[in-house]
Formats: C-alpha cells, sequence, structure tokens
C-alpha cells in the first residue's frame, strides 16, 4: 500500500477537569488515502469533532493532545509549530462546520472572505483575488456571483453560506477537507445538495474528505470507509457498503436497528423499534471494559473489566469487540 | 367532517411585517388557506423543510395565533378570527411535546410540580388524587416515583423529552401535536422515545400532528402524510400513498434527498430539487414550488395548481400530478 495522505495513530485527547484529567479520545486510529472520503460517526459527546479538531491542530483548553501521531502525507505535524500549522490551514488542510453563520467573519463581505485565502497562501494581490473568489463563487454555484461577492453573510441563506464556507476551503486546493456535520444545521433538501456539491468539488480537485456525522446512513452514502465511535474510542471501522449489511460491533447493530428506515414499514409493516437501553455514559463514569457493556445485550463478564482488542474483520476494517466472531 | 377531532377549513394566519416608513408594511402569509381533518386516534404526519408555516400552523391549533382568515373545529369548539378559543377548554384537548427537552422544562420546578400544576389548574385539588396522577403518570412514560422530587437538570436528554409527554399528557387530551420530539435527543435514545409515543397512543386512544422532517419516522408513525411547502399543503394522503406513490415534485424531491443505503426508497435520486424555498414575503407567481421543480412548465408560473384527487385521500397541488407515477 502507498503511504497514506492522512495517518492518526493511537490518538489521545486529554480533557482536564477539577484536579481530574479524563481521556475524551483514546486509542483511536485510522488512516485515509489521497482523495478518498472516509467518514467518523458517531453520536454527541463521543469524541469525534475534537478527533477533526486535532487534526487540524485547533485542540485548545481544557482540551490538549496527551499522545499518538497524526501524520500528513509522511510528516508529524501534531507537534509543529503555530505558525507552520497555520500555514498548512488552508493551504493543504482545510476545514467546514456545521453552522456557517458563526465560523463566517460577520463584518466582512464573503468575496474578501474567499479572496484572503489567495493572498495568504498564495501571493496574489487583492484584485486578481477577487477575481478568483468570483471563480470561486461560480464554482460552488452560488447563483449571479459578481453581485454576491459583495455580500454579507447574513444577506445569504443558510446554503448559500455554507456554500461560501466550501469555496474558501477548497480555494487553495487542500488535499484534504475536514467537514464536521456540515448539513446539520441545514434542511434536507438542501443538505442533498451541499454533499453532492461536496463530492463532485473534491472529486474533480483530487481533495480527500475526512467527514464528521452523526448520520451514519449519509456519510455510508458518501464515504468509501467509515468508522463508528462511541464513548471516545473506534468500536468498529469498515467498508461503507459492509456496514450496513455485516455491522460487527453491538452498538453498530444497534444503531441501525433502531432507526426507522423509508420503505420498511411498506415492506414489513409496521415492527416496533429495537431500542438500545440506557444512556450514553458521561465523561466522568465511562465504565471499565468496553464502555458499550452496561447498554449491550450481549455482555459477559469479560466485557466488565477487559477492554477489548481491536480484531481484523475478515475483509477488510477492525472491529472492538470481545464477542466477535 | 363531521366526526373529525380537529378540521381545519381554508385556515390561514397573516403577519404584518416591517413599518410604513421603511418599506412599507407586508404580508407574510405563513399559513395560507390550509383544510384538514384529523379523526379520533389518528397520526397525521406534517412534514416540510423551515419555513414552510409548520409551526405557525401548530400555534394555531393549539390555540395560540388567532387565524387571519377561515375556521377550525376543535373537538366541537368553532375558532375563528372573530370567536376566539376558551383556552381552559383548549388544554384538556389539545396538548403539545416541544422539540427541545432542554428549553422546554422549567429548570426550578421538580418534576412533580410540572405534572401537577396542569391538573391544579383545571381544577384538581384533591392531593391524594393529584399524588396519584403523577405517579401514575410517570410510570406510563417510564420514571420511577422517587425520581418526582428532581429537577430537570438531574435527568438526560430522554428522560427529560418523557417528562415533556407526561406533562403533555396528565390532563387526558385528546389530540397531542408532536413537534420534532426526536431531533433534539441522540441518535441511540430516539427509538424509545418513538416506541413510547406510539404505546401511549394505543393505550389513551391519542391523536397526534407528528411534525418532523425525518421522513423516516413519519412513515414509521403516520397514518396519514401532509406535506407542506410555503404555507399550503401541497400533498396529503395515506402513509403508502405518499411514500410509495407520491405525486408533489416536491414530495418526491424530499423523499429524494434522504441517504438511502438500504435502497429501499421508492424514489430515485433523480428527483432532487435544484435551489432554496423562497420567502414567504414573496412567493413566486403560480406554483410556489416552481423555481426548484424539474416538471416545470409555463402554465405554473401561470397559475397555482388546483388540489385536485389522484387517487381517494390522495390530493396533490400539482398540474402534472396525473402524469406521475
Amino acid at each position: 500500500m502507498t503511504t497514506p495522505l492522512l495517518k492518526v495513530d493511537n490518538l489521545r485527547i486529554a480533557l482536564a477537569g477539577d484536579g481530574v484529567t479524563y481521556n475524551a479520545v483514546e486509542n483511536v486510529s485510522f488512516e485515509i488515502g489521497r482523495g478518498e472520503a472516509f467518514g467518523l460517526v458517531g453520536e454527541s459527546g463521543c469524541g469525534k469533532s475534537i478527533t477533526a479538531l486535532s487534526v487540524m491542530g485547533l485542540l485548545r483548553r481544557p482540551l490538549s493532545l496527551a499522545g499518538g501521531r497524526i501524520v500528513l502525507d509522511g510528516q508529524e505535524i501534531q507537534n509543529v509549530s503555530a505558525a507552520e500549522m497555520r500555514r498548512l490551514r488552508g493551504k493543504r488542510i482545510a476545514m467546514i462546520f456545521q453552522e456557517p453563520m458563526t465560523a463566517l467573519n460577520p463584518l466582512s463581505p464573503v468575496g474578501k472572505q474567499i479572496a484572503e485565502m489567495f493572498v495568504l497562501h498564495q501571493g496574489a494581490n487583492w484584485n486578481e483575488a477577487m477575481d478568483r473568489a468570483e471563480e470561486a463563487l461560480r464554482q460552488v454555484r452560488v447563483p449571479s456571483p459578481e453581485r454576491r461577492i459583495k455580500d454579507y453573510p447574513h444577506q445569504l441563506s443558510g446554503g448559500m453560506r455554507q456554500r461560501v464556507m466550501i469555496a474558501i476551503a477548497l480555494a487553495c486546493g487542500p488535499d484534504l477537507l475536514v467537514a464536521d456535520e456540515p448539513t446539520t444545521a441545514l434542511d434536507v433538501t438542501v443538505q442533498a445538495e451541499i454533499i453532492d456539491l461536496m463530492a463532485e468539488l473534491c472529486a474533480a480537485k483530487g481533495t480527500a474528505i475526512l467527514m464528521i456525522s452523526h448520520d451514519l446512513g449519509l456519510v455510508a452514502n458518501m464515504c468509501k470507509r467509515v468508522a463508528v465511535m462511541y464513548a471516545g474510542r473506534i468500536v468498529e471501522s469498515q467498508v461503507a457498503d459492509s456496514i450496513f449489511a455485516r455491522p460487527s460491533h453491538p452498538y453498530t447493530q444497534g444503531l441501525i436497528d433502531s432507526l426507522p428506515r423509508l420503505g420498511e414499514r411498506a415492506r414489513r409493516g409496521r415492527q416496533k423499534l429495537r431500542e438500545i437501553s440506557g444512556v450514553v455514559p458521561s465523561i466522568a463514569n465511562y465504565p471499565a471494559g468496553c464502555r458499550f457493556n452496561p447498554r449491550c445485550s450481549a455482555v459477559t463478564d469479560v466485557c466488565r473489566t477487559v477492554v477489548p482488542e481491536a480484531t481484523p474483520l475478515p475483509a477488510e476494517g477492525v472491529v472492538r469487540c470481545h464477542h466477535h466472531g | 367532517m363531521a366526526d373529525a377531532l380537529l378540521s381545519l377549513d381554508d385556515l390561514a394566519v397573516h403577519f404584518k411585517v416591517g413599518n410604513s416608513f421603511a418599506g412599507g408594511i407586508k404580508t407574510l402569509k405563513a399559513v395560507d388557506g390550509v383544510t384538514l381533518d384529523v379523526k379520533p386516534g389518528e397520526c397525521l404526519g406534517l412534514v416540510g423543510e423551515s419555513g414552510c408555516g409548520k409551526s405557525t400552523l401548530a400555534l394555531a391549533i393549539m390555540g395560540l395565533l388567532p387565524p387571519t382568515r377561515g375556521t377550525m373545529n376543535v373537538d366541537g369548539q368553532q375558532i375563528s378570527g372573530s370567536t376566539p378559543p376558551d383556552r381552559m377548554k383548549m388544554a384538556r384537548t389539545v396538548q403539545m411535546v416541544f422539540q427541545d427537552p432542554y428549553a422546554s422544562l422549567n429548570p426550578r420546578q421538580t418534576v412533580r410540580r410540572t405534572l401537577a400544576d396542569p391538573l391544579r389548574l383545571h381544577g384538581i385539588t384533591d392531593k391524594a388524587e393529584v399524588e396519584a396522577r403523577v405517579i401514575e403518570m410517570m410510570a406510563k412514560v417510564g420514571l420511577r416515583p422517587e425520581q418526582a422530587d428532581r429537577y430537570p437538570h438531574e435527568f438526560s436528554g430522554g428522560q427529560r423529552q418523557r417528562i415533556g409527554i407526561a406533562r403533555a399528557l396528565i390532563l387526558k387530551p385528546k389530540l397531542v401535536l408532536c413537534d420534532e420530539p426526536v431531533s433534539a435527543l441522540d441518535v441511540s435514545i430516539r427509538a424509545q422515545i418513538i416506541n413510547l409515543l406510539l404505546e401511549l397512543k394505543d393505550e389513551m386512544g391519542l391523536a397526534y400532528i407528528m411534525i418532523s422532517h425525518d421522513l423516516g419516522v413519519v412513515e414509521h408513525v403516520s397514518d396519514r402524510v401532509a406535506v407542506m411547502y410555503l404555507g399550503r399543503i401541497v400533498e396529503q394522503g395515506g402513509w403508502q400513498e405518499i411514500f410509495e406513490n407520491p405525486r408533489h415534485p416536491y414530495t418526491r424531491a424530499l423523499i429524494a434527498a434522504i441517504p438511502d443505503p438500504f435502497h429501499r426508497a421508492a424514489i430515485s435520486a433523480d428527483a432532487k430539487a435544484r435551489g432554496e424555498i423562497a420567502s414567504a414575503l414573496n412567493p413566486p407567481p403560480g406554483c410556489h414550488f416552481n423555481p426548484r421543480c424539474p416538471l416545470k412548465a409555463d402554465i405554473c408560473t401561470a397559475e397555482y395548481p388546483a388540489f385536485g384527487e389522484v387517487a381517494p385521500g390522495h390530493r396533490a397541488a400539482c398540474h402534472f400530478r396525473d402524469r406521475m407515477s
């Protein structure tokens, strides 16, 4: 195998509490190939967003990187200087966020915010940069870009703002786009358009995507491989097509069974949804052993004491469950 | 319809916005001529994107917004712009479950107080009876009696939504408006709440209006479905008709926009809509959906289509409703 574009190896992120330090993320490892779309799925609090932030070098107190390596294109980036990281961000790795209104500068026209990328990272002058910004807006299919370029974020709809975010992120043709719940704040029909647009532009530019979402269906549709996180650990990672057909971890299985899926009622009549009992544990009370054990239907004694190792799956991927196989 | 629990006839709620100095006063037609019925014990799914008027419609049905035009009959009580509702009587008939279980509970009230207040306001003052009904209702939604003296912050999101449901049901209403009841909850908790709502519906003979943008949930719970776009119902029919044989391009676009890893939806991806919902202040002429519609023709900008029947009980407001099947 050729060297992956991004390799996250044994990542550990610490959360400093009142005199105690918790591991918000631990043992997280994954690789993303060039131009590949990779999905990281989990519920709120599972650590997926801070994993993304750590890749961007954006962890701030009380969070900090406590261990592991983040390798971008052969270069370890977890310890590089702030100045070096600023050069990487935007140029080689870029990020789009869930709520475009808070991620954009409300006091600056959107065209200027895109043009800034060309000025800062490619040394363009402002006139040239503004022309390229207009072209970038056209690429993300904002109607009448020559007028929109002067608009402020509040003058645009949610979908248009997210298009502007994508234009900024992809302006310098980065190798990796980190997308943290990019469509959660949008309506469903707009979500479909934005996802299609992101996938299309990244494919054209050869940009890899790290897609963060709570929506397993959305991620499985868009990404080649998917990792599922629960309470700070990856419990399973697989090829997207097979995760629905053969989920290997009881949590993944539970998630898939618990959601009403379109077309299911017409086929089989209304079935009672399978519930996952209990609640997601809080970080101060993570159970020992497998963190899913209090909610798992297949739990045994070993699950309550021993942390499951990553077991390779027959085709591709890993699962962390004592009862797999 | 005589046997309907709720019937709306040409109901409209308009708002005056702007001022007479700058730009003049405009009329925002949030709900514009909605006609629908809900029978006792029935679940009506109400679908639409943000800005389509579904929440305004819910407030009107709750008796919290006076209709600008049209009438509403709630369990025999006639309400119009000139005959305001008897709020106390309304509260015994119609109740609401809100989206956000964090914002919709009073943080300074215990569960017992939250559940007992409605009873006392409605004349049930005998302490023993109030206590008995509070405990009975808590048991129905899966809370333990010893949790009655706790405050909302001591509960998880799913448990808080159980409190919200208990509060809505304690007066034994006939109709419950559920406004996105699971979308603020963790994915692994949603099945618990959906199952609970369906159990309580059967047990207490409730009718629901289930407002949601999650079509999987709507398909799972609804007997009939109404789809709203810019203040009007554009399609209405039995759940199977709507999901298996939709006749309005907007309904088809909504279904096509759902990521469908099982490939089970009846609608293919080429039915997706372009662009975004127009402003209700300035709806497009003719059919409101025409700027986004893949089937747009000249007639669509000239006149608003009739809400015609395509099958018994299945209506769609599209000029081409008979060509899609």
